[in-house]
């Protein structure tokens, strides 16, 4: 545990200049990638400072994301919730929807930012890993945005499973490289991602796709989808006229809850919660990397992860493929040992629950991802009094999970 | 560092024969546990210097397939950290003069703590690591343990590591300095002779550290040619290959390979003389 006397002023001033959250962060990367990284900070601090890169980034996020999406009052979902609680309980819960921007989730934030980099290093290719393919297919939509070369690493298995954002991939223009090593899921599509980009630095840009990774992809990962909580900020007190109690977000690696949460971090009135996937439950396979992990170093940062004794990464399970990591971002890792954020586990049959549940009260179809912070807000709601009020994020919609919710609930599609 | 080290002396002496050094890699644990000692024995039968030996991990993400296979066969048949100690502080009773360096990843070597690392290495007899993941400027995750217990750590420099770079690499670097030759993973990839040569002398203007040179080195001629320049040669890939290809029984397919590569690594004398 951190001293708190030791703790600065403001928790939005990390990381440090080593790109270190605490005891978390930092540059964990083989030698022929450190040149490039300590060059992306240079340059990614050069954009910060210019008016223009913002200005730019900003257009694109109104004109080609439809940005700003709205803050949404869930009146059914909060009205279901307090028939079931006691009198005077059951708060607000309002929806920030993000799976209304092009592309269906948050991701499409960060691959905006990320290409205004590559382009600004002068680099034309681009690759990312993905998981669900949700991240894939935001990165292939910006290379096809700004004329650049794409490849996509994606397991093998996950290949399999997400057919449809295969094929939306390569419409796109991106070639998907599936990916055989180790568990052929999302971990192993990284580590081909760093291997291939390892191979190719003088030319390819990474689009890392979460709030994880080395210094600085942490922290520009962060600013991009910071996008959310601000709009947030403004809408919240246009439509309260002030703060909300609580947010909630799902948590894979950490992007889309970093990105809620950072610019409220200073506000003590605010209370968050980031969900992890419990899986199966924590005593069985999950992919709670802070309920069930410890501090190690995978993917260029120290965080916590799910791993043996020995050290040896041990493989995650959810429902969700966006949230079957077996790390979590380095900020959320600080976080989490400060006390600043609770985290909550959610387990694969309450996320498919929660998924029906704002499907029928709500009209909106979730992402898997997105109705694990669902299902936390149902379980919250009930225990607080009815004039808090909650924001849950909704970071994206559930069109990609059909096949396996129809699998899970047992429907012959 | 005192010179009478291993690693140095094996150093020294090579020198004095006017060759370089052969350093070949195995995974510790592959096929299994109970194969490789024989397989590090015909390392050194086949005339190998120096030892690396690999910890093996799930997400070995600077390797080539060979080695990535290497690690999950290594895995596959229960290796844990504790048989490679094992393994290490038996080829000391065998070996006792032969230099052996654990290579391998962050995670699974700081599990437990850099010093409790560092102990397990000094008491196997190890000489030295190689971290792939622990760039300098994360020096503090484990150089300060292996310093205070005298175990060597063997830094990396790569064709992306610039002049500007090159003194926070060597600081902190020693035993030898390790030249990557190609931007990119462990495995078939080859670097052209002339770019060997350019950046061994480029990093022996900065460093009195002997130079070795690995990545993509497979062939005997290969290893003679940069055994010209450089005081150490690394293989690793081929040898991993062979394992891969003939299980536990490909102790003698490795010690005859191994003896082309030492056999091809001529004295300079007696090169000029020929
Ligand atoms: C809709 C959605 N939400 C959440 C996530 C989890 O990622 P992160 O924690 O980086 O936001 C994903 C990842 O694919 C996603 O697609």
């Amino acid at each position: 545990m951190t001293d708190t006397a030791t703790l600065p002023n403001s928790l939005r001033s990390q990381p440090d200049q080593n790109g270190h959250f605490g005891a978390f962060g930092g540059r964990y990367v083989a030698e022929t990638l450190m040149p490039l990284i300590l060059e992306l900070e240079k340059v990614y601090k050069a954009a910060k400072a210019d008016p223009a890169f913002d200005a730019e980034y900003a257009e694109l996020l109104r004109t080609y994301v439809g940005r700003p999406n709205p803050l949404y009052y869930a009146e059914r979902l909060t009205e279901a919730l307090r028939a079931k609680a006691e009198p005077g309980k059951g708060a607000k819960i309002y929806l920030k929807r993000e799976e209304l921007n092009h592309t269906g989730a948050h991701k499409i934030n960060n691959c905006i930012g990320q290409a205004l980099l590559a382009r600004r290093m002068g680099k034309k290719k681009v690759i990312a890993e993905t998981g669900a393919g949700q991240h894939g297919v935001a990165t292939a939509t910006v290379a096809a945005l700004f004329g650049m070369e794409c490849k996509i690493f994606m397991g093998a298995k996950d290949v399999e499973r997400q057919k449809p954002n295969v094929f939306r991939m390569k419409l796109l223009g991106a070639e998907v490289i599936p990916v055989h090593s180790g568990s052929s899921t999302l971990k192993d599509s990284m580590n081909d991602a760093l291997r291939y980009w390892v191979s190719n630095v003088h030319d390819t840009f990474y689009i890392i796709g979460t709030a994880a990774g080395p210094h600085p992809y942490p922290e520009l990962v962060r600013d991009f989808q910071s996008i959310i909580g601000k709009e947030i900020r403004s809408q919240i007190m246009e439509a309260e006229g002030r703060l909300p109690d609580m947010l909630i977000a799902p948590v894979g690696g950490g992007s889309n809850a970093i990105g809620m949460f950072h610019p409220f971090l200073d506000d003590p009135e605010v209370a968050m919660i980031g969900v992890e996937a419990a899986g199966e439950g924590l005593d069985k396979k999950h992919a709670a990397s802070l309920a069930g992990g410890k501090s190690g170093i995978l993917h260029g940062n120290r965080t916590y992860l799910l791993q043996d004794e020995d050290g040896q990464i041990t493989e995650a399970h959810s429902i969700s493929a966006g949230l079957d990591y077996p790390g979590i971002g380095p900020e959320h890792s600080w976080l989490h040992e400060i006390g600043r954020v609770q985290y909550m586990p959610i387990k694969d049959d309450e996320a498919l629950e929660s998924f029906q549940t704002l499907s029928r009260l709500e009209g909106i179809i979730p992402a898997l991802e997105s109705a694990h912070a669902v299902a936390a807000a149902e379980q919250v709601a009930p225990t607080l009094d009815a004039d808090k009020i909650i924001v849950v994020n909704l970071s994206g919609r559930g069109d990609k999970d059909i096949f396996t919710v129809a699998d899970a609930l047992g429907v012959e599609m | 560092m005192p010179v009478t080290d291993r690693l140095s002396t094996r150093f020294a002496a090579c020198k004095a024969q006017g060759r370089a050094a052969l350093i070949t890699f195995v995974t510790a644990g592959d096929p299994d546990v109970a194969a490789t000692p024989a397989i590090l024995d015909a390392l050194v039968a086949g005339g190998a210097d120096i030892i690396e030996l690999g910890m093996p991990f799930t997400d070995p993400m600077a390797d080539g397939p060979a080695i990535e296979l290497a690690n999950l066969r290594s895995l596959g048949s229960g290796t844990k950290t504790s048989d490679v100690f094992a393994l290490a502080a038996d080829f000391r009773a065998r070996h006792p003069q032969t230099p052996l360096i654990l290579m391998g990843y962050a995670n699974p070597m700081l599990a437990r703590g850099s010093t409790w690392f560092a102990d397990q290495c000094k008491a196997a007899g190890v000489d030295g690591v190689i971290c792939v993941d622990i760039p300098p400027e994360e020096d503090a995750e484990i150089g300060p343990a292996l310093r205070a217990v005298g175990v060597h750590l063997v830094r990396l420099a790569t064709p992306t590591t610039d002049a500007a770079r090159l003194p926070a690499v060597l600081d902190g670097a020693s035993g030898f300095l390790y030249h990557v030759a190609v931007a990119g993973i462990t495995g078939k990839q080859q670097a052209a002779q002339a770019n060997i040569e350019l950046a061994v002398a480029k990093l022996k203007a900065a460093t009195d550290l002997p130079i070795a040179v690995g990545f993509g080195v497979r062939s005997p001629e290969q290893a003679a040619a940069i055994g010209r320049v450089a005081d150490g040669v690394v293989v690793g890939s081929a040898i991993v290959d062979i394992v891969g290809s003939h299980g536990d029984a490909a102790a003698p397919f490795v010690q005859d390979f191994v003896a082309s590569l030492s056999g091809a690594i001529l004295p300079r004398t007696q090169e000029t003389a020929a």
